[in-house]
């Protein structure tokens, strides 16, 4: 069959046909919006109008029929109107208050899990890991039903002091917003990379491989036409990798996952935050990370317990200091939480004020 | 269809959260390829180890960048993803659909692909996961004609992403649906034929919120904010009371700037002491608002921690109005392209050349004057740069004074 003309440079479909009428008519014209609860909130404009939204998990990845199911579901319910959340959430967009009970029931009995919204933790931004990526140290998709699977009170039903973001990163490369998140994981290499110098001398671009590296620790061998790494110079980034296939970083029984916490994204209250680490390694243990789970679900609980009101993660370790921090957890604090990378100058403490 | 006997994924198929596992072995059960993945997945969870190539250079005819190569590096044992590329659409902004159009991208996606996607990628393209090469330009025609087409990938523009605006936000600031769209539309040139030292990301937050996560992995982070007085709504500050709402707790005492007060009658803000961070409009959304003139702060350099450390996005343009057809904003990317151009070396986000040039030849380069909203203090060091012109300006400064007999500092 012959294919159909193709296009160049059209850009994407202008966003306004995809909105339901009542999105087209208030347009920008918001007033307020009120949480029902974690699963649906309402919007209403100037005018009066509303706008019903229900809130569901996904795994991000999405076979096509269910893409077509969660269609069905919105053709019944909003008219064929829906979006998804910058957190990988669907949303059914309902115009019709008589259809917020139905589309509630029918999500529940399809065995959809609906949540999400307000202060608890909606669903977690993470990077393609084992199932897509070429530099994944562990596979995030995984991680991350693991870590969910114990934490999903907190989406479904369950309150915190605020919102809990987190995250998980298959690399130390951390694409998403894994390095400003409350709680995240990032999987890390823990050993000085191997290097088969006959491939690197056909496949890899010596100058680059040697500007790759952050801390110098890569140098010409020039008898083997290829590299050398100074070892104690490494700290495992993985960049070189990167650029040079065939210095391979990956180690099964070394590569872990390290926990990061504190960090945020909004400016409010408080200004945006990067994460810190708090726990350097855990071992890769596929398929359910039993002590990574442990850990965070621990430090979203003692968060739960302490912070007041409205104050996030890091806001709350900032108030009561990063000493008490570690005292609260009982999380044992290691050399590796001590900067000696970039941020030394700004992080190490100069004053005498502290917790005991 | 081969069975792959998957022990380690079956058990991410239990407990209440969403199963991927679920998801893929569904695609699966009609797609070799997605079948072959599941297989390829298990073998990872099995060893701990990934088995992907490299990306290699794929694509369509005309375009650098929307494909991502991906090979296995097991291709014999796994031959559905032997080749398994990615397609990154570019979706629209907001991430509204309709059903009719979701339904569409799916059909075509079983025609061509493994029936697997990303809703959605971090950058916010749709991503279609799986695809081998010969099928790419069909796909793309296929896409195309329908009114479709790739985001970027690579050295290039990403695909510009938004927070839900004022499609159903009370606190958009500005229309963040319209200028990504609009500057998405403007920039296809660079957004589909990498031609930059390094990729460079616009995200759009319509408030200090930040549901983008702009401030902290854009290149240039666009934020909504307001001048003037923070809109009230005395009435609605008394139902928020009589509905149990702590006032002075939960509001006045967690004020940054300690701006408000309350003494069980009227919310009084002291407007000029008030940073905008936004705590109080969206835990008394009914009872306030942001001020009435409303525009974005412009901030640039955000990106994760490859290489040296990741940065958050530096104030450069305090304020700016966004009305279409967005001229200023659009010369201030232009200006600061061509300073990136000039400057970068290979795979050098723009933040790490502000840091290594100085953010002074940065600012001079785009027009900007330097102004104390662009830091949180001034240098500490008292190593710095004067020029002949700057010296000048001084002293030509303190002749004026002499002559009136007034300083001026």
């Amino acid at each position: 069959m012959a294919l159909p003309e193709r296009k160049t440079d059209i850009g994407p479909p202008h966003y306004k046909q995809f909105m339901p009428p009542v999105i087209v008519n208030n347009y920008g014209k918001w007033k307020y919006h009120e949480v029902l609860s974690p699963s649906a909130m309402v919007h209403v404009a100037d005018s009066g109008d509303k706008l019903w939204t229900v809130r569901v998990a996904s795994p991000r990845i999405l076979a096509t029929d269910s893409i077509r199911e969660i269609c069905d579901i919105s053709d019944k319910y909003c008219d064929g109107h829906l979006r998804f959340t910058t957190r990988n959430n669907v949303e059914f967009l309902v115009s019709d208050e008589k259809n917020l009970e139905p589309i509630q029931a029918e999500l529940k009995e399809k065995g959809f899990l609906t949540g999400g919204i307000g202060a608890g933790i909606s669903n977690v931004v993470h990077t393609q890991g084992w199932v897509h990526c070429h530099g994944a140290a562990t596979d995030a998709s995984g991680l991350v039903k693991a870590m969910m699977d114990e934490l999903v009170d907190y989406f479904t039903t369950k309150r915190l002091p605020n919102k809990l973001r987190l995250a998980v990163a298959c690399c130390v490369n951390m694409c998403g917003a894994v390095h400003c998140s409350d709680i995240a994981l990032v999987a890390v290499h823990t050993k000085v990379p191997t290097i088969d110098h006959e491939k690197v001398k056909n496949m890899c671009e010596l100058p680059t491989v040697i500007s790759s590296c952050p801390t110098r620790a890569i140098s010409p061998d020039p008898a083997k036409k290829s590299v050398k790494i100074k070892e104690d110079k490494c700290m495992y980034c993985g960049n070189c990798f990167t650029v040079c296939p065939p210095i391979n970083i990956k180690d099964p029984d070394r590569d872990g996952i390290a926990i990061v916490v504190g960090g945020k994204v909004s400016s409010l209250r408080t200004n945006p935050k990067f994460s810190k680490l708090v726990i350097p390694y855990i071992s890769n243990e596929p398929p359910r990370w039993p002590k990574v789970v442990a850990a965070v679900k621990h430090i979203v609980e003692v968060y739960a317990d302490n912070a007041r009101k409205h104050e996030r993660v890091g806001e709350w370790i900032e108030r009561i200091g990063w000493e008490s921090f570690f005292k609260l957890t009982g999380i044992e604090f290691s050399y590796q939480c001590i900067d000696d990378f970039t941020f030394m100058r700004d992080t190490l403490r100069t004053s005498s004020t502290f917790k005991w | 269809m081969k069975k792959y006997d998957t022990p380690l994924l079956d058990e991410l198929e239990k407990g209440p959260w969403p199963s991927f596992v679920t998801e893929m072995k569904k695609a699966g059960q009609k797609n070799e390829m997605a079948n072959d993945a599941v297989g390829h997945l298990e073998k990872c969870f099995k060893t701990r180890i990934g088995y992907w190539k490299h990306g290699g250079i794929v694509g369509v005819l005309g375009y650098g960048g929307g494909v991502i190569g991906r090979y296995s590096e097991i291709g014999d044992e796994f031959p559905g993803v032997a080749h398994f590329h990615t397609v990154r659409l570019n979706q629209p902004s907001g991430f509204f659909y309709t059903t009719k159009a979701l339904r569409e991208i799916c059909d075509i996606w079983d025609k061509y692909g493994s029936g697997l996607t990303n809703m959605h990628g971090s950058t916010g393209d749709i991503v279609l996961l799986g695809t081998n090469t010969a099928a790419l330009e069909p796909i793309f025609a296929e896409y195309s004609s329908r009114g479709w087409d790739l985001g970027g990938s690579g050295s290039d523009l990403r695909t510009p992403s938004c927070c839900v605006g004022p499609g159903r936000c009370e606190w958009a600031n500005y229309d963040t649906l319209d200028v990504i769209y609009n500057l998405t539309q403007e920039y296809q040139d660079e957004l589909h034929r990498p031609m930059f030292a390094y990729k460079f990301k616009i995200k759009a937050a319509g408030c200090a919120c930040d549901c983008v996560a702009s401030l902290a992995r854009a290149d240039m982070s666009i934020i909504g904010t307001w001048k003037g007085d923070i809109q009230i709504d005395q009435a609605e500050v008394k139902n928020y009371a009589a509905n149990g709402m702590d006032i002075n707790s939960e509001i006045v005492g967690m004020c940054p700037t300690e701006c408000m007060s309350y003494d069980g009658g009227e919310l009084k803000i002291d407007n000029a002491n008030c940073k905008r961070c936004m705590h109080c409009i969206t835990k008394m959304t009914k009872a306030l608002q942001p001020g009435a003139e409303r525009g974005a702060t412009i901030c640039i350099g955000s990106k994760a921690p490859i290489v040296v450390g990741s940065l958050l996005s530096w104030v450069v343009v305090p304020f700016i109005k966004l009305e279409p057809p967005y001229t200023e904003l659009k010369e201030l990317i232009r200006k600061i392209w061509d300073w990136w151009d000039d400057n970068a070396k290979p795979r050098e986000r723009i933040g790490e050349v502000i840091e290594m040039k100085g953010m002074r030849s940065f600012l001079e380069a785009i027009g900007i004057d330097p102004q104390p909203q662009q830091i949180k203090e001034p240098r500490k060091d008292p190593f710095m740069f004067y020029t002949d012109e700057d010296i000048a300006k001084f002293k030509a400064n303190e002749a004026e004074e002499k002559k009136t007999g007034v300083y001026k500092f």
